[in-house]
């Protein structure tokens, strides 16, 4: 009750605890630090993305150890781990609000907009101390480098697609597993003895849904001689209503409905294929040499059990992801970054070393045909090391070493995410419509494909 | 903690006619500023638990609408300070192909959801409101979908849909009919999705309607069986238009609510088989965080609000008349 002579307790009571509620819902997080990040003794602390979630105990326990080897060795840098890598949907918050880590992880598909969108620091001015830098792969740096020729990251990972299958299977359908298919014409024919053995066994999938359709086609396109975008006269133009865009399609369209060996369900992204060849009902499907420990490890299957071909055809498309710098990081942050990235991923033959006798103790895959991030003697001796302590079955993947190097690697087109949204429809109608008129399509296609690149600088 | 109502003061302070009430005032003025002084002292807790409302709403719901209308004018990257563009964004967007297909596949969505969703939950109510037995125990199984996660409900009816061992498809067996690409076919994936969208929320209508129908005078159907009205005479002559109002209004979210549909195409179709499920949020989505363009998405979520803004005029504008 309120007294006349004034406010009464409970009165007060109320408004502390309104106040307390608004001061609550009004303070926002600081975090205090010096804008370098140097603190009086001149340690820099970096906040730095990529570590593993604590479900992956192995994978965090030995990238705590590095940190903790790292500190030692560079007492004047400290590392601030978080997990996560990059996640589109919350990037541009954080980067709003201040809690973009120094250094962050990304995708090859990345770099080219971020760049574009002057939301990762130019390093250039940084690059000529890290040690290997000249060494690492031109054509892997070429995705972070804008037109002129500035550096905003560095690689630390590359794959191109090949072709990841199940060797059971192979074996089943009378196939020679160490003999995969080297021709789309050879997909064809072991897709279709795969699926003939029944119990809702696929011989071939692919992807159709959120972009990952228009990214597989893109490799199909690639392999089949083709180009998805190509600059005239200084402009970009779509190119995949071409010869190689209508094989390409032909062969989905053939293997979907007159074989009927790329089963029934469609509209399939990465984790339902994953599922099924970690089901051991896929016979095929399209993938980085990456693909095969996620398999192993989340269906909890053999290494044994798979193999990886290269791409039929003339090319593949390749990937990779790598680390780039907070556009308000100071250059002290930059620096120590640089030196995080490198001594982490991009190791010296003494780390590699290290890190390779760990991870065949721990059970971390060794003999993986990729990454490959150097380019000649420094990566000759990092395979070296690689055979030394391979703990993968490597003959498995000598289709894939063997032939790799003769098909051409080729980057994402610009825009890529937007294009795939539009070859994306082009993969659906063809998987899902057996009277897909596959010329109209990429036509259709071509035309809003167009409208995209015109924005492409 | 008792607390007066603000108009309670207010009213204490004047008389009957609305004058000043006790001795007259020697000037009006300073004695009408101690009223609101003792006013404002008498109600102190209560204003400022309303400022912490008023502060609440301020930060969460309206800087984020008003901040959401300026991006939709901005060129942003978040790095550095906005740049304005105009109506460069709203042009851009009505420039792209799928503007268009994401408003025509949206209101398709809203339609149908209208057509199914609309008479199922009130047919389910009538009928629970009938019968004799069991009812409480109907009652919680057609709420129980409302309980799932929306992304459990989506991954259990992509299984029924799988046009391979699906549960629809094999039950279409037993009666020897055709098997049906439900999400993969270009005509069929917007129904299916309308199928989960009704299934997933039709337990929340169907109690808003047991209540109301709860709320119907007994006597009105006494009367009118007395008069000899069918079960179907009834539905009509006293079901329906003693349910009038709230039916409108249910109608009425009903449309603001199916035009924001995203998780079933977002997890189910992706926008596909050829574009045939884009909706309006999908594409928004797709702006923001597929190609990272936050001035495109603000300004197709600046045009869905003011869509969203009509239907919600016309709902408030019915629920104060009925008040």
């Amino acid at each position: 009750m309120v007294g006349m002579s004034g406010i009464s307790r409970r009165q007060l009571l109320g408004s502390a605890t309104a106040v307390a509620l608004s001061l609550a819902l009004t303070a926002c997080g600081g975090s205090g630090d010096s804008p370098s990040g140097v603190d009086k003794n001149g340690v820099v602390t970096i906040s730095v993305n990529g570590m593993p979630a604590k479900t992956q105990a192995v994978d965090r326990k030995n990238f705590m150890e590095d940190v903790a080897a790292f500190e030692k060795s560079h007492p004047k840098i400290k590392i601030d781990a978080r997990e996560g890598q990059m996640d589109p949907k919350t990037f541009a918050a954080k980067l709003a609000g201040g809690q973009l880590e120094d250094v962050y992880y990304v995708y090859f598909t990345d770099p080219a907009g971020l760049i574009q969108r002057r939301q990762a620091a130019d390093i250039s001015k940084y690059t000529g101390d890290v040690p290997y830098f000249e060494d690492i792969d031109p054509a892997l740096m070429k995705v972070f480098k804008d037109a002129e020729g500035k550096t905003y990251g560095l690689p630390t990972g590359n794959y191109s697609m090949g072709l990841l299958y199940n060797r059971d299977l192979f074996a089943k359908a009378g196939l020679d597993p160490d003999k995969p298919p080297a021709t789309w014409e050879e997909v064809r024919t072991a897709a279709k003895k795969i699926s003939a053995l029944g119990d809702g066994t696929v011989g071939y999938a692919d992807y159709s849904k959120n972009n990952q359709g228009g990214w597989h086609l893109t490799s199909w396109i690639y392999s089949m001689g083709g180009e998805v975008a190509t600059k005239q006269d200084g402009r970009w133009k779509a190119a995949f209503d071409s010869e190689a865009g209508r094989k390409a399609l032909n062969a989905l369209h053939d293997m979907r409905w007159t074989d009927k060996s790329m089963g029934t369900r469609q509209l399939l992204e990465i984790a339902d294929v994953q599922k099924m060849m970690g089901a051991g009902k896929l016979g095929m499907y399209m993938a980085g040499p990456d693909n095969i420990p996620t398999i192993v490890k989340q269906f909890e299957r053999e290494y044994e059990e798979y193999g990886l071909a290269a791409l039929p055809g003339t090319a593949t498309l390749g990937g990779g992801d790598g680390f780039m710098f907070n556009p308000k990081a100071s250059p002290e942050k930059i620096k120590a970054g640089l030196q995080w990235v490198q001594w982490k991923y991009l190791r010296s033959p003494e780390r590699e070393n290290v890190d390779s006798k760990r991870s065949q103790k721990t059970g971390v895959p060794i003999g993986l045909p990729q990454p490959r991030l150097f380019a000649g003697e420094a990566q000759a001796e990092i395979d070296r090391i690689h055979e030394q302590y391979a703990n993968t079955p490597v003959k498995n993947y000598q289709p894939f070493i063997e032939r790799n190097a003769q098909v051409e690697t080729k980057v994402e087109p610009p825009n890529a995410q937007q294009l795939y949204t539009v070859l994306d429809g082009v993969m659906q109608a063809v998987l899902t419509k057996e009277d897909a008129d596959i010329d109209a399509l990429l036509a259709a296609a071509a035309k809003k494909a167009d409208t995209i690149l015109a924005s492409v600088k | 903690m008792s607390l007066q109502p603000l108009s309670t003061a207010a009213e204490k302070a004047t008389g009957e006619d609305g004058s000043p009430s006790g001795p007259a005032p020697r000037t009006g003025k300073p004695v009408g500023n101690a009223r609101l002084r003792r006013a404002v002292r008498e109600n102190l807790v209560a204003y400022l638990f309303l400022a912490a409302g008023v502060l609440c709403f301020a930060l969460f719901s309206w800087y984020p609408i008003v901040r959401g209308v300026l991006l939709g004018f901005q060129q942003v990257n978040f790095s550095e300070p906005a740049r304005w563009v105009g109506l460069d964004n709203f042009r851009r967007l009505v420039d792209d192909p799928l503007f268009l297909t994401a408003w025509q596949n949206t209101g398709y969505f809203t339609l149908l959801a209208l057509v199914f969703g609309f008479a199922a939950p009130f047919a389910t109510a009538v009928i629970l409101n009938e019968l004799r037995h069991g009812r409480s125990y109907l009652r919680m199984t057609v709420y129980l979908p409302v309980m799932l996660p929306p992304i459990v409900t989506m991954l259990l009816w992509r299984q029924f849909y799988d046009p391979g061992p699906g549960l629809f498809n094999n039950v279409l067996e037993v009666f020897q009919l055709p098997a049906q690409q439900w999400l993969e076919s270009e005509n069929l994936a917007m129904v299916s999705l309308v199928l989960v969208s009704t299934w997933a929320n039709m337990g929340t209508t169907t109690l808003i309607y047991l209540a109301a129908l709860g709320g119907i005078p007994g006597e009105l159907y006494e009367a009118a069986e007395l008069d000899g009205a069918s079960i179907r005479q009834r539905l009509w002559h006293v079901t329906i238009p003693q349910m009038r109002f709230i039916l409108m209004i249910t109608l009425l979210l009903q449309v603001i609510g199916t035009m924001q549909v995203f998780v079933e195409p977002f997890v189910l179709t992706g926008g596909g088989p050829d574009d045939a499920t884009v909706t309006v949020l999908l594409l928004l989505y797709r702006y923001a965080f597929v190609y990272n363009d936050f001035g495109l998405a603000s300004a197709m979520s600046t045009l869905l609000f003011v869509v969203l803004g009509l239907f919600s005029v016309v709902y408030l504008r019915l629920t104060r008349s009925k008040g």
